[in-house]
């Protein structure tokens, strides 16, 4: 990589950052719960709007990192400040400034007690999950990367369902526990490269050993936020006691996380080991494809039944990346994106369900949907989009990841293809209950349908369903350049020279 | 004397003072009333003092105190501590009345012993003044009040002062060896004198059997047997002083002696490594079954106390700044788990860990301090915890001690739980009875922030202070400034890129 020059100007992406922080010292400070809600909700929408002036001076045309600063932080242990994004970056940031007012707003009255710690908790998160998309420091990503762990704990521990504690510490040791072998990892990149600069990272002629054990701590780590087949388990005990905001905070930005370090360390730092591990990773994602349908098909907790089908998808996701061509790996990102987008969506939707019907049960929801049209054809769009129907936005992330599976091993795509059809047996399973099932129920005649407000909340998820389902491209263009280059680093020479030079 | 020879001596001559007007106090009856005053004006007093006496670099006494660059750093952290320390002894409620005076005229002179000890530079200077640290802390243990459940007291304090004797014993012999070697006890003549005759069996014998007292102090493996017991049986004021700043004292003079054995000590640091796992292992894994939170605190000190000593096994100048910034930090992120211990415990008994249930709810600055100081302890950033031990494992993997890094981290993923275990009962938990809230008066609070910011402050930007402790280090190791470990390693080319 060229190394990182400070673009000056103002520093977009500080602001960007350190704004929630800024509105959480304000909420920690305002009185009255109703202040708080519409503060909150009013500073994450300017937030959103806010960033999506990153779209106007970005340059979708060169893969190196924009809006870069670059300031001294701890010389003592040769510690910079610096951001810097790329294509993907840009895109998981707007993802998660549209994400949280939803998030306010889903909480609107189903967060009753200590309100103001639950904002200023959401505020936090917001702080720490840009700073992860945008730090280019590898310490100061692992100081915003592990930020998050305590925020989040809060969020499941406090606010959660009944085994909320016991959810909130696995989530907190599974994720402490692969993070700390990454500190090893990053030190031991310094001491190889002399910086934590992570574009200095990149391209390096690391030994072959290096390459595997760095590579190895990498994985660990984010194989657990993914999170990928063996180490899953904490992720439906953490989805099935978090309350709405924090399970679509957790799906449609935490999970991202993982992926995104796949794309932003391993592929460019460790190409070599990469190469050697993707086989088995592809293996690892297909089981993962295949075991999160068979389990999301057995459920009948709704939020299980979403977390698991989260597993499959993210299969997908990481199958893309160690496909290791340029289908996947834009395929991929596309289903992060769309992942966030869906899954958000529908632990929302699961989250209303819950608000009026105190039950998460498959069973008791069943024949709601006659009471609720509105939100029976809103669910029936995300039940789709969770299928990769035609049309919806799921349906070109998978297939290019599909597509770029074919490339490497027609027998893994094979093995895959039947994840696709258990997405659409359990998604249209939940719907069918949902929206035409049984008339043995008690009386749902009371309930009403969406409000305002809920309406509010899944109405720019659904607009992006079918924006990207039906036109792509403008996502694609912001991060083809950005990719092009992740792959070019995984497969190009630089690659081939550390196998030369040892 | 000259002036700036008095100067150098002035945070020392304060505190003397303010102990002698607290002996003057404890001959009344009235101790109960001036003692905590007089104490806290000490404490003021005596950190302006450190402040100003801060740029000193003299030699005074002979040869046997030096206030430089590195000492005088210590001090002002030191008397900070000491009013941290005051703060949080608030009214001392477990401690009896009458003997309150004679209670903070102990500490003031365990203060004043650490002071000396960091500029002594004469071995039996340094003997005595670790005596006189150590010697008030051994009767401040059983001065805590009597009542049926709490009679361990007396017990405590034999097994600190036994232990704590036998431990200087061992350092003493192992200070003979140095002066039957060197024929000197001044630290600056002895450097040269040492260093030919570092790779004898002798020398590293002498040097590891004087660095007993001082692991003793620090509660390293296998000098660790009084700490869980003394926390546990002193009152909950005086375990949080017998936790925190002695600590500091004894890496001050551990780096001041490991500086005289240079970097390339090989069977020393190995001696070392093998005492920093035993003793993280052996901490983490009791830690984990204790239900008494100053237990826990006791084990899980002996584990940090390891952590400490990675930056002893790198030797370098990375190192021992690593292992100073560590247990300055380590002070903060303690005092913040006694200031809770110490206003949660009703009546000034002990806590358990389930006994913070509920705290959320009774006192949310409390709770915002514990879970901030046991995440800083379990070295998640943003807080101190996490920047120490950055430094300290990046100085160790730097000379190549990959297996004790891997240990070190294997440690902190093993700490997480227990450390968890204090959170949820404090967070999560729910009491079912005493859910009254906990009025904090206007000290408690300072001090909760003081060490909120603190523990923020080193872990988000440590600069400034980390700059201050290099430059101190440096000036002290025998050849001078060495090099910043990544040139060591791989030489860098020139950025090409000027930092703002």
């Amino acid at each position: 990589m060229p190394p990182l020059t400070p673009t000056g100007g103002p520093p977009w992406l500080t602001l960007l950052i350190f704004a929630p922080l800024a509105a959480a010292l304000v909420a920690s400070m305002l009185r009255g719960e109703r202040a708080l809600r519409v503060w909150t909700l009013l500073f994450t929408l300017i937030e959103a709007v806010a960033s999506l002036g990153l779209l106007w001076v970005f340059d979708p045309g060169t893969a190196r990192f924009q809006l870069v600063e670059r300031w001294r932080w701890i010389p003592a242990l040769n510690l910079e400040y610096a951001l810097g994004v790329d294509g993907v970056s840009v895109l998981l940031i707007l993802l998660t400034t549209l994400v949280m007012p939803l998030c306010v707003l889903a909480s609107w009255t189903y967060i009753q007690t200590r309100v103001r710690e639950f904002l200023i908790c959401l505020l936090l998160m917001e702080t720490a999950m840009i700073g992860v998309f945008c730090a280019l420091d590898f310490v100061l990503f692992f100081v915003f990367w592990e930020a998050m762990l305590i925020p989040m704990a809060l969020l499941i521990g406090v606010w959660g369902g009944a085994r909320r504690v016991y959810a909130a510490l696995k989530f907190f040791i599974y994720t402490m526990a692969g993070s700390v072998l990454l500190l090893v990892a990053i030190i031991a990149l310094y001491l190889e490269t002399g910086s934590f600069n992570i574009p200095d990272m990149m391209g390096r002629p690391y030994s072959p050993t290096f390459q595997l054990w760095v590579f190895g701590a990498f994985f660990v780590s984010f194989a657990i936020k993914v999170p990928m087949f063996p180490f899953h388990t904490w992720l439906p005990a953490a989805h099935v006691e978090a309350p709405t905001a924090g399970s679509v905070i957790l799906a449609s930005i935490l999970l991202k996380m993982g992926t995104y370090g796949f794309l932003r360390f391993c592929l460019p730092i460790t190409p070599y080991a990469t190469k050697v591990f993707a086989p088995w990773i592809l293996g690892l994602s297909v089981v993962a494809i295949l075991y999160g349908g068979f389990t999301a098909l057995a459920q009948t907790d709704l939020k299980k039944l979403v977390a698991y089908s989260s597993v499959g998808h993210m299969g997908f996701a990481t199958l893309g990346i160690f496909s290791l061509t340029r289908a996947g790996l834009e395929g991929a990102t596309l289903v992060m994106i769309n992942h966030g987008v869906t899954t958000g969506a529908l632990f929302i939707s699961v989250g209303i369900i819950y608000e009026r019907l105190h039950s998460r049960d498959l069973g008791a929801s069943a024949g709601l949907g006659k009471q609720m049209p509105v939100f029976a054809a809103l669910l029936g769009l995300f039940c789709l989009s969770s299928l990769a129907f035609p049309g919806t936005n799921s349906f070109i992330g998978e297939f290019l990841v599909l597509a770029g599976g074919f490339q490497v091993s027609t027998g893994m795509v094979i093995c895959a293809v039947p994840g696709v059809v258990l997405a659409a047996a359990y998604m249209l399973r939940m719907l069918q209950r949902f929206a035409y099932g049984g008339t043995d129920n008690p009386d749902h005649s009371k309930i009403p349908d969406l409000g305002i407000r809920e309406i509010v909340a899944l109405a720019p998820l659904a607009c992006l369903v079918l924006w990207i389902g039906l036109h792509p491209q403008p996502v694609v263009h912001l991060m083809e350049s950005s990719v092009a280059n992740i792959l070019q680093q995984a497969t190009g020479p630089a690659g081939t020279v550390a196998l030369v030079s040892h | 004397m000259e002036a700036s020879q008095f100067l150098a001596f002035l945070p020392e001559t304060v505190l003397i003072l303010g102990a002698l007007a607290l002996f003057v106090v404890s001959l009344g009856d009235s101790g109960i009333l001036y003692a905590r005053p007089v104490s806290l004006v000490t404490a003021v007093a005596s950190i302006l003092a450190a402040a100003v006496s801060s740029g000193q670099d003299a030699v005074l006494f002979d040869g046997a105190f030096r206030a430089d660059g590195f000492s005088q750093w210590l001090k002002v952290v030191m008397l900070v501590g000491y009013g941290l320390v005051l703060l949080l002894s608030g009214g001392l409620d477990d401690v009896r009345h009458e003997i309150h005076a004679e209670y903070h005229l102990f500490l003031a002179a365990s203060v004043l012993g650490l002071c000396l000890l960091v500029s002594a530079v004469e071995l039996i200077t340094l003997l005595v003044c670790l005596e006189l640290a150590s010697f008030p802390l051994y009767l401040l243990v059983p001065m805590r009040r009597e009542q049926s459940a709490q009679k361990s007291q007396m017990e405590s304090a034999m097994k600190y002062m036994m232990f704590g004797i036998a431990a200087n014993g061992v350092m003493l012999f192992g200070m003979s060896y140095l002066f039957g070697l060197t024929g000197t006890t001044s630290l600056p003549a002895m450097m040269p004198k040492l260093a030919p005759q570092l790779g004898s069996p002798l020398a590293i014998a002498g040097l590891l059997l004087t660095f007993a007292g001082l692991y003793y102090k620090l509660a390293i493996f296998p000098f660790h047997f009084w700490a869980p017991d003394v926390y546990q049986g002193a009152a909950n004021e005086t375990a949080g002083l017998i936790a925190s700043l002695p600590k500091i004292g004894a890496v001050a003079v551990l780096v001041r002696f490991s500086s005289l054995a240079g970097p390339d000590s090989g069977g020393i640091a190995g001696v070392l490594a093998v005492l920093a796992v035993l003793s993280m292992f052996y901490g983490n894994l009791i830690a984990l079954v204790q239900t008494d939170l100053k237990r826990l605190l006791g084990f899980s000190g002996i584990a940090h106390a390891g952590y400490a000593l990675l930056g002893f096994v790198a030797a370098d100048e990375p190192g021992y700044t690593a292992s100073l910034f560590y247990i300055t930090s380590y002070v903060l992120m303690v005092l913040a788990c006694f200031v809770v211990i110490c206003r949660v415990s009703p009546d000034g008994t002990n806590l358990s860990i389930r006994g913070l249930a509920g705290l959320h709810r009774r006192s949310p600055l409390l709770a915002v301090t514990l879970v901030v100081g046991v995440f800083a302890l379990a070295g998640l950033p943003p807080f101190a915890g996490f920047m120490g031990k950055l430094a300290l494992l990046k100085s160790a993997l730097a000379r190549g001690y990959l297996w004790l890094v891997l240990l070190a981290v294997l440690n902190s993923a093993i700490a997480i739980y227990y450390y968890l275990g204090v959170v949820r009962s404090a967070c999560f938990g729910e009491a079912g009875e005493n859910q009254s809230p906990i009025r904090l008066d206007i000290g408690t609070r300072i001090l909760c922030v003081l060490l909120l910011v603190g523990i923020l402050g080193l872990g988000v930007a440590p600069a400034a202070f980390l700059d201050t402790i290099s430059s101190s280090v440096a000036r002290l190791l025998p050849n001078g400034t060495r090099p910043a470990m990544a040139e060591q390693v791989h030489p860098v080319p020139a950025p090409a890129v000027v930092l703002r």
